[in-house]
């Protein structure tokens, strides 16, 4: 194969913002400062700015202006080789988890994460996508999911209706609202079916959750293929159009809502006909207009963890806040909380990317630092399930005694019932 | 013809106007590239949030300023000496008089050109040092990085030999140096000059969007 193919790839993602961020790059190396990947390798390769390297060759190659000139002179970067593209497949797969926190230190701004997540078409174009996440993306295309089997859907929801004594019935049309989940959910985190239903039982929500439609996460986004993140948008959009309803709910994961949301009708040309919400937006919601009630305070010293996408790239910073409150007496923010959090370290499809495992879980050492700083944290507290996954599986692997609680599954456990007590607080076992 | 004249005419009016036809065609040609129009619901304001990010990235935010302090100090020591040398320094203020706009203003004292051009040195060498000694920046940066550097240092040391403007020589000098670098300037990155605001702005007016100024 040659690398004309991934150098079209390339040059088709570049529009006049992406030009922007290549064109303003004076490589101080600043955004080393805030990747974990550097941080806990002290490799300089690691550097954001060097991850942007293929992209950057293209467009100096062949879109900037003056580049014919350049070319001419001889001053041209040198054409890209399949041998480039595949000493920074690990750059652009296993080491960025397109968090955005290189943004937050760059004196231009630059949005990194964005021009990777661009730069990984052209690894798709190039047949170098990682084993793993190629997988994923062809089962997410072909099943509905990169996770889920057909038929375990309807299983997990209907033992989680019967656990909570709350019919919950599939692709009903008519509802007002359609809840979308991440794979991670269903599998290992179902208990947030069940906390939804009373939710929104207590709210007077109509809702409902479509058999074809359910998986919000969007492994064609993460690995850069422009055209399985289209056809994946389009089924949720497809589906929410079908049932028609107004709403459509981004769950507790973190690229979802990005891909659905903010990319969404971008990536289908289409602006949706329903509105996105975002789990944590819509419970805030509920919760001012006095629709969800909570009743007690949870004492343990608790944190929250922001997963990326949610709020530094994702806007959804004071909602968690506000929810936790109301259910907590002992919360504690984490130094460089909300929009400049650390990442978990498995975000950006790197969790699902088993090329990348050790990698991931050494960078969860800067995780980690933020944590025991503040000393005596009993839980950590966070709204994506993917982040969850990495948490517990980290936090496992560094011996650390802590447990992590979804957010949304925190609220159900202190909603007042009348009668009934909250629900016992237990230490969710991870999934084999 | 003498090389005076070609240094103060031809060369000088060539110089200028590569430097303002390459740096606009330049910014004309990135903004040409265009982009789609984004058809998500926006939370918050595009210009609100371009605005803020432009503002917000003259410091180092979330928590990050006492690990890139150094860039911090070098940085504006070098920047904002450079500007004052190039806007106060009295022979600038008689050429931009002479020449360039028909209006002169106070000069700097040649006390505070001397500290302005001691600062403005002090930030560009400790930058350019540390391009080739920490590991970091060997790994990214290229020739045209090197080449930014000696290019403004040669222009400000010309500039500083030619202060007392008694030596046509060194006067000269100075001045072809800086023709040298403004005609290199719309090819290089020196361009950063003008693109940060297009990058803080665009990535500012992405975020603005949905709420959020990283
Ligand atoms: S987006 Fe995050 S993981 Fe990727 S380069 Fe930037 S800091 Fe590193
Ligand atoms: S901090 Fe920004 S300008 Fe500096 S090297 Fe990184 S991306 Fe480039």
């Amino acid at each position: 194969m040659s690398a004309q193919k991934a150098i079209d790839a390339l040059a088709g993602q570049i529009d006049s913002t992406v030009a922007s961020y290549l064109e303003a790059c004076i490589h101080c190396g600043q955004c080393a400062e805030a990747c974990h990947f550097y941080q806990v390798t002290g490799d300089p390769k690691y550097t954001p700015t060097y991850k942007m390297r293929p992209i950057d060759r293209v467009y100096r190659r062949d879109k900037a202006p003056f580049s014919g000139l350049m070319k001419a002179i001889g001053l041209a970067p040198d054409e890209l080789t399949m041998q480039d593209l595949e000493d920074w497949s690990e750059l652009l797969y296993d080491t960025c988890t397109l968090c955005g926190r290189c943004t937050l230190v760059c004196p231009m701004g630059i949005d990194i994460a964005t021009v990777v997540r661009k730069s990984r078409a052209g690894l798709v174009a190039a047949g170098m996508v990682p084993e793993g996440l190629l997988a994923a993306a062809e089962r997410a295309v072909e099943q509905g999911s990169p996770l889920i089997k057909p038929g375990v859907l309807e299983k997990v929801v209907a033992k989680q209706s019967a656990e909570v004594g709350i019919p919950i019935e599939l692709d009903k049309k008519g509802v007002d609202y359609l809840v979308i989940l991440s794979a991670m959910e269903i599998l290992n985190f179902y208990e947030v079916i069940g906390a939804l239903a009373k939710i929104f039982k207590q709210a007077g929500i109509s809702w409902t959750i479509s058999t074809t439609a359910f998986e919000a996460t969007n492994i064609g986004y993460q690995m850069g293929s422009p055209d399985i993140a289209r056809t994946l948008v389009q089924r949720i959009v497809d589906s929410a159009e079908e049932l028609g309803v107004k709403y459509v709910i981004s769950p507790e994961c973190g690229h979802a809502y990005t891909a659905l949301n903010w990319d969404g009708p971008n990536m289908t040309g289409k602006r949706h006909s329903f509105k996105v919400i975002h789990i944590l937006e819509l419970l805030e919601q509920l919760r001012r207009d006095g629709r969800v009630k909570t009743k007690g305070l949870d004492g343990r010293r608790i944190t929250y963890h922001d997963p990326c996408q949610i709020s530094r790239r994702g806007g959804v910073i004071d909602e968690p806040r506000s929810l936790i409150d109301q259910i907590s007496s002992n919360f504690v923010e984490m130094r460089n909380h909300g929009a400049a959090n650390i990442c978990c370290g498995g975000g950006g499809g790197v969790s699902s990317n088993p090329r990348a495992e050790g990698l991931r879980i050494k960078a969860f050492a800067c995780k980690k630092e933020q944590i025991d700083e503040l000393g005596g944290v009993e839980a950590l507290v966070t709204s994506c399930a993917n982040c969850r996954n990495v948490l517990e599986e980290a936090i496992d692997e560094f011996e650390m005694d802590l447990p992590v609680v979804g957010l949304t599954e925190l609220v159900a456990m202190y909603l007042d019932e009348g009668e009934k007590k909250p629900a016992a607080r237990k230490r969710r076992k991870k999934a084999a | 013809m003498s090389l005076i004249w070609f240094v103060e005419q031809p060369l000088w009016y060539l110089s200028a106007t590569v430097f303002v036809v390459g740096v606009l065609w330049r910014l004309f040609a990135l903004v040409a590239l265009g982009k789609k129009e984004d058809l998500s619901v926006a939370r918050g304001s595009a210009g609100g949030g371009a605005v803020r990010a432009v503002l917000l990235h003259f410091i180092p935010h979330g928590g990050f300023f006492s690990k890139t302090f150094f860039h911090f100090l070098a940085g504006y020591a070098f920047h904002l000496g450079l500007f004052v040398l190039l806007l106060f320094a009295a022979p600038h203020v008689t050429f931009i008089d002479e020449r360039i706009l028909g209006v002169g203003w106070t000069p700097l004292p040649r006390w505070a050109f001397i500290l302005t051009a001691e600062i403005a040195f002090a930030g560009l060498i400790f930058l350019w040092a540390r391009r080739i000694s920490d590991p970091v920046q060997r790994q990214i940066s290229d020739a045209d990085d090197h080449a930014g550097t000696w290019l403004t240092f040669i222009a400000m040391l010309t500039g500083c030999l030619a202060l007392q403007e008694s030596n046509d020589a060194l006067r000269i000098i100075h001045m072809l140096s800086v023709e040298v670098w403004l005609i290199y300037f719309p090819f290089s990155r020196l361009m950063h000059a003008f693109t940060w605001v297009l990058s803080r702005g665009n990535m500012g007016a992405v975020f603005g969007r949905r709420g959020v100024t990283p």
